[in-house]
Parts: C-alpha cells; structure tokens; sequence
C-alpha cells in the first residue's frame, strides 16, 4: 500500500506547474487552461484524504468543485470571445484597457 | 516494488509530462490535448483511491464537457501560435521559475514533515465511501441544500455566458 505523501507530492506538483503556466503564457485561453490543472491538483489532494481518513466529505466538496470550475469556465470563454470580439487578439499582454 | 506503487508511478509521470508538455505547447490545441491526457491519468489515479464516482466525474465532465467547450472556442477564434517559448525568454518568465521552484520547495518540506510517518494505508471503509450509492445518498439527504445551490450557480452561469457572447444587446 502506497502512503498518502506520495499523492500529496504529485498534487503539489501539478499544482506548480499549473501556477508557472499561468505566469508564463500569455494566451488567455491557455491560462485557463492552467487554472483548471491547479483546480484538478486540489482535487486529486481532497480525494486522498477522503480515502485515507475514511470520510466522505472531501469527495463532496471535489464535486461541488467540479460544478463551479463547469461555470467558471463557460463564463471565462464567454468573456474570452467578447474580447476577441472587440480586440481581435486574446493576448493578456495587449488587453490593457483597464490598466493605470 | 508492489503493483500498486508501479501503477502508480507510471500514472504519476504521465500526468506531470503531459502537464509540463500542456504548458510548453506554442499552440492551443496541442494544449488541449495534453490537458485530456492529464485528466484521462488523473482519473485513473482516482480508481486507485477507491473514488469510482469521482473518476467517473472526471472524465464525463472533465476530459468531455469542459474541454470540448475549450476546444470549440480554440476553433472559434482561429488563433495563430504563440511565439515560442524558448525565442524571449525574458527576466519576467526567469522570475517566474525561480519563484514557483521556491513555493515547490517550501511545501514539500512542509509536506514531508508533517505526513511522512501518517496515513500510511488507506481507511477500511474507504472502499464504502467512494460508491455512487453512498455518494448519491449524502448528497439527497445530508448535503441536499449545497446540491440545490449548484442550480443556481448553473443556471446564473448559462444566463451569464449567454448575455456576454451576445453580439449586441436590445
């Protein structure tokens, strides 16, 4: 039987990488993308200690997640293709219109 | 080295190389098809933790809805590839590294030390827990008012997604 800190490392590591996507592409839609890698890394983590502790709550709670990344996402993309709509471009670096 | 640390391992480094494959892609699609392959592993890993409606979940709504919405909107904006990575590579993304290999470092010398020696098998029940029957029985009865939430949340979301995708308001 494998320990539960071996789950626990490959959740931190998805986790990173998902954080170094975000801070290294520029592509909106890519940095999505990322957001939802760190969304699956926390679940992955909810998942083992539910198993491992014997309570079903983290499983619970890795579904309701599920349900606002399905919504975060539709709404992110909606706002995505306004933008290109608008700019037609979905760099992060060239929509600027609300920085001072 | 038993099976289960082999499967394991192997679900492990197919995971973490489609992730870093994921964010090194210059172009969208790509992405997205290493960001399945990450999920289909994932959802393996989570057979392995005895949570069949979780991986179910997984690739139902994970690996099918969301990302076909992803890659529909890839279609829909015909997009040309990012400029490769490795062509700037600026202070900003050096910074970038050094500081997520900092955040890595510090939580797993947390991590090691706190659950090193705990957890070392999973629960007996754990088995009980991750069916759909046991799911679908807390979810109707003692978390019925959360479940009931998740509507709204759905529904705000449909009608939000509608009214910024529109061309033009009336």
């Amino acid at each position: 039987m494998i320990p539960l800190s071996w789950y626990l490392f490959l959740s931190l590591t998805l986790f990173t990488i998902g954080v170094l996507g975000v801070l290294i592409r520029r592509n909106a839609i890519v940095i999505f993308m990322c957001i939802e890698l760190m969304l699956n890394s926390v679940n992955l983590a909810l998942v083992g200690f539910s198993s491992y502790i014997g309570n079903e709550l983290g499983q619970m709670l890795v579904f309701f997640v599920m349900v606002v990344a399905a919504a975060e996402v539709a709404v992110g993309l909606a706002i995505v293709i306004a933008i290109f709509r608008n700019r037609l471009t979905v760099n992060i670096d060239e929509i600027n219109l609300l920085k001072w | 080295m038993s099976l289960q640390a082999l499967v394991f391992l192997v679900l492990s480094f197919i995971a973490i190389v489609s992730a870093i494959l994921m964010i090194t892609r210059a172009n969208p699609v790509k992405s997205a098809i290493f960001l399945i392959i990450n999920f289909l592993s994932l959802s393996i890993i989570y057979l392995t933790l005895n949570a069949q409606f979780i991986a179910i979940i997984q690739v139902l709504v994970y690996a099918g809805a969301i990302m076909v919405l992803f890659v529909f909107v890839i279609m829909l904006l015909n997009l040309q590839d990012e400029k490769k990575l490795s062509d700037k590579l600026d202070l900003r993304k050096v910074v970038a590294l050094l500081f997520v290999l900092l955040v890595f470092g510090r939580i797993a010398l947390g991590l090691g030390k706190s659950v090193s020696e705990r957890f070392l098998k999973q629960a007996e029940n754990s088995v009980e827990i991750g069916k759909v029957e046991f799911i679908g029985e807390k979810l109707f009865t003692n978390y019925i008012l959360p479940f009931e939430i998740t509507s709204l949340i759905l529904i705000v979301a449909i009608v939000g997604s509608i009214v910024l995708a529109k061309r033009k308001f009336e």
